[in-house]
């Protein structure tokens, strides 16, 4: 039993076999900023926020299988200034206008920037040209504010059983795509009631008509920081 | 950034306390002289200037240590030599970028106040549109317009075809991002950089709208 034990920042984490760092972590109490992951899903380990240092080498937690007497850093300055400049990257490789974005205060990209303490982009902006679809009567999808995490593809093919989205293109090309033959969300038979509907953690899918319901101040991150809202999540 | 004080002797110095801010070092008698403050509006709307004035009568204990250059408020044309200059706004015409030339050139530290500032902010929602469509649109076509022209007197500023933040033209030493940032989160920022402290937010002042 002792064997099945990894140490976090000096910490003794245990670990179920098969577990991942990362849900090994969030299940001891130990908080990896992560984006991307979302416990309820498939690991996608694509924003690489949750990157931490194993036995003296880089990889994502996220989708790194824990295994016994693992030495793992996460909470270091270099980690979190790297989290930081991945942050920075993903504002400036999209359109993220937070002052009249509908998800701000609920966000977690902003969020994580506060956590991190960004004050600036630092990067060159891209101003990329991306698509809004709002065809859907009760969805808008924005791709201005997509960070390619991938939860909608996720959870459409794997909790709806639906496929509605997918992704396209390469590199800065990337982008979500949305299954239909006319390629507009409106002729899909994607619902609001879906998972994909509401797993977004910016502000690209967005149900209409209930924008700034929650006013400022009593949103998500207003008073508490991503760690809490996540370590609450997980039940920590 | 360096700890040291950016603004003020440290040596001999003698304190005055600014209220919640802390102890303030101020030069000795014989060097004693105001902070020279500079601030400007480019592709913004005043509304981080309106924040600005929202702290309120702190302004007066900030009067005691500051005095200002080129503002809106004082009305002056054109930056002198500045110890501190605080911008609001991207950039978005070639009159933007010789006004913010020219405070890089005259002010010790150059300060990005406001999303606009920080990364274009509400601005840049145009730039995926073409000038002349944008133009067009505002002038010709937008609604109880009649006989719109489009301005064009050699006086205006050339428009570019994108709004870009400040940094991307000259260095930044600072950024105090928000829209606007609140007042609290300005006095705080002001007080930092007064006090020779690097300049902190806390959690609830930090935000990005």
């Amino acid at each position: 039993m002792s064997d099945n034990t990894i140490t976090i920042d000096g910490q003794a984490v245990p670990f179920a076999p098969g577990q991942t760092i990362m849900e090994a972590a969030m299940a001891a109490g130990v908080y990896i900023p992560h984006l991307c992951h979302n416990p309820e899903f498939t690991p996608h380990g694509s924003c690489k926020l949750c990157t931490v240092t194993v036995n003296g080498r880089n990889a994502a937690s996220c989708t790194m299988p824990a295994a016994p007497g693992m030495v793992v850093q996460n909470d270091t300055e270099e980690l979190n200034a790297n989290r930081r400049a991945l942050t920075q990257m993903l504002f400036v490789e999209g359109n993220h206008v937070c002052p009249f974005c509908e998800k701000s205060g609920n966000c977690q990209l902003q969020a994580m920037g506060y956590f991190l303490g960004m004050m600036d982009p630092h990067y060159d902006q891209f101003y990329p040209p991306r698509d809004v679809d709002a065809s859907h009567p009760d969805i808008l999808l924005d791709l201005n504010r997509c960070i390619l995490c991938e939860l909608c593809v996720r959870a459409s093919r794997d909790v709806d059983g639906k496929n509605v989205f997918g992704v396209t293109g390469r590199g800065p090309h990337t982008r979500i795509t949305v299954n239909s033959a006319s390629g507009r969300l409106g002729d899909t038979d994607m619902a609001v009631t879906d998972r994909a509907a509401d797993v977004c953690p910016v502000g690209a899918i967005l149900k209409k008509r209930h924008g700034f319901e929650v006013p400022i101040g009593q949103r998500t991150y207003d008073h508490k920081t991503i760690k809490d809202v996540h370590m609450e999540e997980a039940g920590k | 950034m360096s700890q040291k004080p950016l603004l003020t002797t440290e040596a001999a110095g003698t304190a005055c306390a600014l209220p919640d801010a802390g102890p303030v070092i101020l030069a000795p008698a014989e060097e004693k002289r105001k902070i020279r403050v500079a601030t400007c509006s480019l592709a913004g709307c005043f509304g981080c200037h309106t924040s600005f004035l929202d702290i309120d009568e702190r302004i007066l204990d900030l009067l005691k240590l500051i005095e200002f250059d080129r503002t809106p408020l004082t009305d002056i044309k054109h930056c002198g030599p500045c110890d501190v200059g605080i911008i609001e706004g991207g950039v978005c015409n070639s009159e933007n970028v010789h006004v913010l030339k020219e405070f890089r050139k005259n002010c010790k530290v150059l300060v990005a106040i406001g999303a606009c500032s920080v990364n274009g902010g509400v601005p840049t929602v145009r730039n995926n549109i073409d000038l002349w469509e944008c133009f067009q649109e505002v002038y010709h076509y937008g609604i109880g317009l009649k006989n719109g022209m489009i301005p064009n007197d050699p006086e205006l500023p050339l428009p570019f075809d994108q709004v870009h933040p400040i940094a991307e033209v000259v260095k930044v030493d600072y950024f105090l991002p928000g829209c606007p940032p609140s007042a609290d989160a300005i006095w705080k920022f002001l007080t930092d950089l007064l006090a020779g402290r690097e300049p902190k937010l806390e959690y609830e002042t930090l935000h990005y709208d």
